[in-house]
């Protein structure tokens, strides 16, 4: 298929779990009224396409970075600051636009140049180094950014939920500039995934799977793995930017809290390799499996919780707080990565690796 | 090559004395920044003191990285344990922590110190085997591993002792300062400095003056070669494993007390500046990671006086040019 840059799912579970999913967010409007689904489904859709951009990093080029969040974080403070400071207006929405992604693409260049000219080990230590200093930065330029409180702003009238654009009498759904701005959201992260499905499946993509197997007879082969990876980063930290603005168009605010801190870094990390490093895919599956324990096991956590804890049992009702709910996925997270590598979309595929070769295309 | 007598002593290598003047130029070059001497001394004694803890915290994770190429992203789990444990002891002795006796104090300390550093040892020889030993020699995986493993340690403490900060008062005979003229030091610090010397020398002696030490150089510049020729590397690996977890879990004691706190997400701030001293001193180099844990100390110290608001980003820059400086940073143990 064209649109999948000939790398379907190749697994009939996979490709209808995928459908479903993505049915679901694309209905999530009309099928599952209310706020709370509604935030549930947007979340997902920007961290597939978030998870999906450090795919690219991790799965494709092996190497670790820390800083993903910061990208994201520029993003989201960049459209933000620009609505902020200029109003609620659309040329506000694109100079956002315009000073975020380029600012994430040079910042990337530099670690890159930087941090790749040393030795590959130093990258992720480096660019969690850089990602500290940039969100203490962030809490203390507040004059800019507002500080711990971050920064809430107004979108554009066609956007707000007050926006009416056909009422409700029609067809018994009322669509509002909400639900536009939802579209809005599915619509580009969607666009983003398909396009980092083209980039790995191009040549450039293929360099960098050489470059993650073997780096040096990548380079013995004439590739400028520097190059290369500089690039697959400068790529990354752009999608990144764009998923951030996405976030704050739809949360209308950016804050250290939704964009820029450690535990959303580790939430990527998670997602990515539950769903499956290297596949692109996995991202789509890590994030809906993410967020929908994230949001819903929590309160089923709660109810274990106080069963143990009515059953007079030690220790447990702690450990079942739903504030604990990441102790559970961080287990998930060890196991998968010590027994499923692959994570979910190598083992529908069945083993990965090896029959990805001879499968016929 | 000139010709050797048999009985001429082998060439020593050159000392490289450029780094440990680093310090030094950098203590002598910001004093008419600060202005007034007093001021200075303080702030140079308080830099040692949190460089001395820094190291304390960093030197394990550079050995098990020089050793072993293993890189412990989790390595902060054994500093927020380690301060766990001691607030276990310290809390039903609250009564002779606050008598004013140093040796009441010390009495209390020591064991609580020394439980904090089984705990943690102990904890890192279930890591090692659990979390580490499946991913030898694949770096990917290793990060991926013990950041899950840093997940699930903070979270644990968290359902042990619950999210709130537990207060950690010093003991009475260590608040205060000594008071010397107009240059007043926190009594504490002193302690901490001479604790971190007293490491850092043990670690020195061990290393250079030992069998064991011996193989673990060797190690570090080829590890091939030690195992040809017979000797158990994983397990001296395993030893240099649990001793590094241990000297993380008595800094975690010894920042607590500094901080006077105790709270399991403390131990993040600190990863990132042990990996920057990690890298700054070059990885695998007990040398270098000592300065460098000075010198991250004395930017974050001269650097919070003279320009608050950059602390952090001052370490970011001092890793930035000291990697211009020496790539590899400032003593380049390993070939990797």
């Amino acid at each position: 298929m064209m649109i999948l840059s000939g790398d379907p799912p190749r697994s009939r579970v996979l490709t209808l779990i995928l459908v479903v999913i993505i049915l679901a967010l694309a209905a999530t409007p009309f099928l599952f009224p209310g706020a709370k689904a509604l935030n549930v489904a947007a979340k997902i859709c920007v961290f597939a396409a978030l998870v999906a951009s450090y795919d690219l990093l991790l799965g494709y080029t092996g190497t670790v970075s820390f800083a993903h969040t910061m990208f994201y974080g520029i993003g989201s403070y960049a459209i933000a600051i620009a609505l902020y400071a200029m109003g609620p207006n659309w040329a506000a929405v694109a100079t956002g636009i315009v000073v975020g992604l380029p600012l994430a693409a040079l910042l990337a260049l530099a670690i890159g140049l930087f941090s790749l000219r040393v030795a590959a080990i130093f990258f992720a230590m480096i660019t969690l180094a850089v990602a500290s200093a940039f969100q203490v930065l962030a809490s203390q330029l507040s004059w800019l950014t507002g500080g711990e409180d971050g920064r809430s702003f107004q979108l554009p009238e066609l956007l707000r939920p007050g926006t009416v654009l056909i009422s409700k009498s029609l067809f018994g759904f009322e669509i509002n500039g909400r639900t536009l701005t939802y579209y809005l959201v599915f619509a580009v992260s969607a666009l983003m995934i398909l396009g980092l499905l083209r980039v790995v499946n191009s040549p450039f993509g293929r360099v960098l799977q050489a470059i993650r197997e073997n780096r040096f007879r990548a380079e013995a082969l004439g590739f400028r793995t520097v190059f290369h990876l500089t690039y697959a980063n400068c790529l990354a930290a752009l999608v990144a930017a764009s998923a951030g603005i996405l976030n704050a168009l739809w949360l209308r605010y950016a804050g250290p809290d939704t964009s820029l801190s450690f535990s959303i870094m580790l939430d990527i990390l998670l997602m990515v390799v539950i769903g499956g490093m290297g596949t692109i895919y996995g991202a789509i599956i890590g994030a809906t499996i993410f967020i929908l324990a994230q949001n819903y096991l929590q309160s089923l956590m709660g109810v274990a919780a106080k069963a143990a804890s009515e059953a007079g049992l030690p220790l447990l009702p702690g450990l079942l707080h739903p504030d604990r709910w990441l102790l559970w996925l961080g287990l998930l997270f060890i196991a998968s990565v010590y027994f499923f590598p692959t994570g979910v979309v190598g083992r529908l595929r069945g083993g990965g690796g090896d029959k990805k070769a001879a499968a016929p295309h | 090559m000139t010709e050797l007598a048999a009985t001429d002593p082998l060439p020593k290598p050159k000392r490289d004395l450029a780094p440990i003047l680093l310090p030094i130029a950098l203590a002598l070059a910001v004093i008419p920044f600060i202005g007034s001497t007093s001021s200075w001394l303080t702030l140079t004694a308080a830099s040692l003191a949190m460089g001395m803890m820094i190291f304390i915290m960093a030197s394990g994770l550079t050995l098990v990285f020089g050793l072993m190429d293993v890189l412990n992203f989790g390595h902060g789990a054994f500093i927020a344990v380690g301060a766990y444990i001691a607030t276990l002891v310290l809390a039903p002795f609250a009564a002779s922590m606050q008598a004013d006796s140093l040796w009441m104090n010390l009495a209390v300390l020591a064991p609580a110190a020394l439980l904090s550093m089984a705990v943690s040892g102990a904890l890192g020889l279930v890591v090692e085997r659990v979390l580490i030993l499946p991913v030898y020699g694949q770096h990917l995986k290793q990060i991926l591993m013990t950041t899950g493993g840093l997940i699930v340690a903070e979270q644990t403490l968290y359902a042990l002792w619950g999210p709130q900060i537990i207060p950690l008062p010093l003991p009475a005979s260590l608040r205060g300062s000594f008071v010397i003229g107009d240059v007043a030091i926190a009594k504490y610090r002193v302690l901490a400095t001479l604790i971190g010397l007293a490491v850092f020398i043990a670690i020195q002696l061990v290393l250079n003056r030992t069998k064991l030490g011996l193989l673990i150089r060797a190690g570090v510049e080829n590890r091939e070669m030690v195992e040809a020729l017979g000797y158990r590397i994983r397990r001296l690996f395993l030893g240099v494993f649990m001793t590094g977890s241990a000297l993380a879990g008595l800094g975690g004691v010894m920042w607590a007390l500094y901080r006077e706190q105790v709270h399991a997400s403390m131990s993040d701030d600190l990863t990132v500046l042990i990996f920057i001293v990690v890298i700054i001193g070059g990885l695998g180099s007990i040398g270098g990671c000592f300065i460098g844990a000075i010198l991250v100390a004395m930017v974050a110290n001269y650097g919070g006086f003279l320009v608050p608001k950059l602390a952090l980003v001052s370490n970011i820059l001092l890793m930035v040019a000291i990697l211009m400086w020496r790539p590899r940073g400032l003593y380049a143990v390993t070939s990797r």
